[in-house]
């Protein structure tokens, strides 16, 4: 008989650093119920009408304040699809700090799709983070959906992981940058087994003085695909880098297609992709401070993926 | 003490495709504490000896010793372990891993900031620039090169190789470097230091130079025997070549 209490402790400590009940707001969703919620004088979390999901509203000037509204599924057989849309206003700084955590089983299939709107005021500051984490023997996917409009002055920072047990994921971000707004992107990506991985991230720099850091790090192992489509459309005067860097192991399967399209002159974009196995000289190196080839190998892997 | 006994190394040339001897039969003694400079004609075997020592070529035939054990069949990791520590001439970039990561590896254990300083410090970097940097394409060889050595003093080894450590490296950061060389001999009376050399403001500081050519040891001594040598050593060689 497993242990759900340890199990779901396991998956919110994987997914959202959670140990305890957070401080500030949060909405924990289980298995498709809510397990939690809290709202706070600043931050207002509400169900969303006619669709599951809820609606994150953060008032104007909300600084140094944190949400966090991890997803689990602890039950086999359980496919969802969820609505969030996040209201973030004027002059804010705050963390939102996603995540979903499946623990399967069973044999039936069980499926988290996350379609998130995200829409930031003028000069706010959002960092959000969203870490998949999967486990057990049934099919585990994800397909996270977001779309981001930035207003001006407005920045956003997504740290997407993904670090193994998810089956199959599909992941699409769409991001509209205004006037001197800003878009960093990390992806950390690691994959085994014969999962599979499809991501297409596409920043529109749509504002004067706008700018976008898309940095997507891989490690594809065992039989595993990845497919990486990053691409930034330059729309006015605007500075965009495109930067993925993957390592291939055994038999897996890595495609990169990053793609810049320039529509305005006084757009400056970049893009750098590497796909290839670790380095034999990078293992001797750490090699000769002490760690043996395996030791070697993961300190690699770990840092590219730090 | 470091003791190769007769060790024969050859490795296949990727344009002729034939096999060549790199070291011939070459038996030398490396006294602890001391610091030598090993010096001599491009392939003339002095990287393969010195990779020989860490483990990062297998000689043919042979033996390696360090202080009376034989390391031969040792590999890398375990010599490190045992004592040995090793600078590239040229070392590899790591994506994502940091400074601080490396020299944090190289040490073996964690290490304080301030002492994260005082080793880049020692190799002429600025710490608050360089410690959370990645060692990665952003930065120059130069630059490469001196975190390099940095790794390597904090390892603390009791022996430690560098190969051809000014390579690359600009001539205001080369004369620090020697005196970063010279002074950690100093202070750490009891280190062995081998350093593959063409400077002659390094070959001046050793305890004792090795001349190494043509796969032999061709003389050793100090830098006032050594030096005056190496002139018509050079020309001896060309007209070898032309042969």
């Amino acid at each position: 008989m497993e242990d759900k209490s340890l199990i779901r402790k396991n998956l919110l400590e994987k997914v959202a650093d959670l140990h305890s009940v957070p401080d500030g707001a949060y909405n924990i969703r289980e298995n498709s119920t809510s397990a939690g919620r809290r709202s706070t004088d600043a931050i207002k979390i509400e169900n969303k009408e006619g669709a599951p999901g809820i609606v994150v509203t953060v008032a104007d000037g909300t600084k140094n304040k944190s949400v966090h509204i991890p997803v689990i599924i602890t039950e086999t057989g359980i496919t969802e699809t969820v609505y969030n849309d996040f209201f973030i206003g004027r002059d804010c700084d705050v963390l939102i700090v996603a995540g979903c955590g499946i623990h399967n089983s069973g044999e039936e299939k069980s499926a988290h799709d996350g379609v998130h709107s995200l829409k930031v005021g003028e000069n706010s500051r959002v960092r959000y983070v969203e870490k998949h984490y999967a486990e057990g023997e049934g099919s585990r996917t994800m397909e996270p959906k977001m779309t981001v409009d930035l207003a001006e002055g407005a920045t956003v920072e997504i740290e997407t992981v993904q670090l193994g047990g998810v089956s199959d994921s599909v992941r699409e971000t769409t991001i509209n940058a205004g006037d001197n707004a800003t878009v960093l992107i990390t992806e950390r990506i690691m994959t085994d087994g014969v999962e599979t991985v499809d991501s297409k991230t596409t920043v529109n720099l749509n504002g004067n003085g706008s700018s976008a850091r898309i940095n997507s790090r891989s490690v594809a192992r065992g039989d595993s695909k990845q497919i990486f489509y990053p691409a930034i459309n330059g729309n006015a005067d605007c500075f965009g880098h495109v930067q993925c860097d993957s390592i291939i192991m055994d038999r897996a399967n890595v495609r990169s297609i990053p793609e810049i399209c320039a529509n305005d002159v006084n757009a400056r974009l970049i893009h750098e992709a590497a796909i290839g196995r670790i380095a034999g000289d990078q293992i001797l190196k750490l090699q000769t401070l002490g760690l043996d080839a395996e030791e070697a190998e993961e300190r690699i892997l770990a840092g590219l993926l730090k | 003490m470091i003791r190769l006994e007769n060790i024969t190394y050859s490795a296949v040339n990727e344009e002729t495709g034939k096999r060549n001897t790199i070291l011939d039969d070459l038996s030398l003694d490396i006294e602890t504490g001391k610091y030598i400079v090993i010096t001599g004609p491009n392939g003339g075997g002095k990287t393969s000896l010195a990779k020989i020592i860490m483990g990062l070529y297998t000689p043919d035939s042979g033996k390696v010793f360090l202080d009376g054990e034989d390391i031969t069949d040792k590999p890398i990791h375990e010599r490190a372990k045992a004592g040995i520590g090793f600078g590239f001439q040229h070392p590899p970039r790591f994506k994502g891993m940091t400074v601080r990561d490396l020299i944090t590896i190289a040490a073996g254990r964690k290490v304080r900031h301030a002492e994260l300083c005082e080793y880049l410090t020692s190799v002429g970097l600025c710490a608050a620039d360089y410690l959370n940097r990645e060692v990665d394409t952003s930065l120059s060889g130069g630059e490469l090169k001196r975190i390099e050595i940095a790794t390597v003093l904090a390892t603390d080894s009791p022996v430690m190789i560098f190969d051809e450590p000014e390579a690359g490296i600009d001539l205001w950061s080369f004369h620090r470097l020697t005196e970063t060389f010279r002074t950690f001999h100093q202070n750490k009376g009891g280190k062995t230091l081998i350093i593959i050399s063409h400077q002659e403001r390094i070959i001046s500081q050793a305890d004792e130079v090795l001349l190494i050519a043509g796969g032999k040891l061709s003389d050793r001594g100090t830098p006032g025997d050594i030096l005056p040598k190496i002139d018509s050593f050079a020309a001896r060689s060309c007209r070898y070549d032309k042969n």
